[in-house]
């Protein structure tokens, strides 16, 4: 993956396969601490115990196409590249959470990549899904929440192209006001 | 600095077009979005097609997207599910395809055998 935007695409993928219907994402970025994390929970179908200790093994699926699963091995292995690492939690019928976490400054730290692409991605093909963007830098934070876009949409889809402009703008003005200057590769 | 209270004025806009539009879901566009599929580049697909329609003011076929579809060696991969009900899967895409099929597929019907599996595998 070239950036960190599509491995959240990747892994809310899973989460639209275990049938959630509410997915969050939340981006941190301490730059004291020089620590970036991201989490994606779901309230999918979850895994059990003994899915969820060979998840990260490339090997495991759940999928018939393929035997092999590269989603979580390769965000594992992003993370792991910028001294970070990768913990899934999971209850089976109540969620999963995977957050990974990377060095800011580390030199093979993936750009954070397109956020509102990715959601905009989500949207269009699941409009009936509850997305939630939390961005944080520990100082400010930047919230967004399909739901409320639709409680001011009332009757106009969630899908209407000029409703997806105005949230990629919104998302990416979010953004750069949390992670300018935080983050190297967005300028404040 | 955005607000969500912009959103009334984009609702209000189109509203008197919505009204006008007829149910016609019979078309859709199904993008592979696996991880084979995104780090084909299938994100810039799929809203290259969102991009196109509305350039288009095309509003009603709607785009979706599914897991792998297994031969992930062609990703990006687009499947088009016709009016007719047959389906046409394009291989390899790239955003300047997109606008092609657009064109001459789900504007005109014309199906871009060119861009299709059954071409791909006889390079």
């Amino acid at each position: 993956m070239r950036d960190l935007s599509l491995h959240l695409l990747d892994i809310a993928q899973n989460s639209i396969t275990a049938g959630a219907s509410k997915i969050g994402v939340s981006i941190c970025a301490d730059k004291e601490r020089d620590l970036l994390e991201l989490e994606i929970t779901d309230n999918g179908i979850g895994m059990d115990e003994c899915f969820l200790k060979e998840v990260v093994n490339p090997f495991v699926t759940t999928r018939d196409t393929r035997r092999v699963g590269l989603g979580i091995p390769l965000f594992e292995a992003s993370a792991r590249r910028a001294s970070g690492e990768l913990r899934v939690t999971s209850e089976k019928y109540v969620g999963t959470t995977v957050s990974a976490d990377f060095k800011i400054s580390h030199i093979d730290r993936l750009p954070l990549g397109d956020i509102a692409q990715t959601l905009a991605a989500l949207i269009t093909a699941r409009p009936e899904i509850e997305f939630k963007l939390i961005l944080t830098n520990k100082k400010d934070s930047f919230d967004f929440n399909t739901s409320d876009v639709k409680i001011r949409l009332g009757e106009v889809p969630i899908t209407e192209p000029q409703v997806l402009t105005w949230i990629c703008e919104y998302v990416n003005e979010g953004v750069k006001t949390i992670f300018g200057g935080v983050l190297d590769e967005i300028l404040s | 600095m955005k607000s969500l209270a912009e959103l009334e004025e984009i609702r209000k806009k189109t509203l008197e077009q919505i009204s006008l539009r007829t149910d016609n879901h019979e078309m859709r566009v199904v993008v592979g979005m696996a991880t084979c599929g995104i780090a084909a580049g299938a994100r810039t697909v799929m809203n290259a097609f969102v991009e196109e329609f509305k350039k288009r003011n095309i509003s009603d076929v709607p785009v979706t997207m599914t897991g792998c579809i297994g031969v992930c060696r062609l990703e990006p991969i687009v499947e088009i599910m016709d009016r007719d009900g047959s389906k046409v899967t394009y291989v390899k895409m790239t955003p300047e395809k997109v606008a092609r099929v657009v064109a001459e597929h789900i504007v005109n019907g014309r199906v871009c055998i060119d861009l299709t599996i059954g071409e791909a595998d006889k390079k």
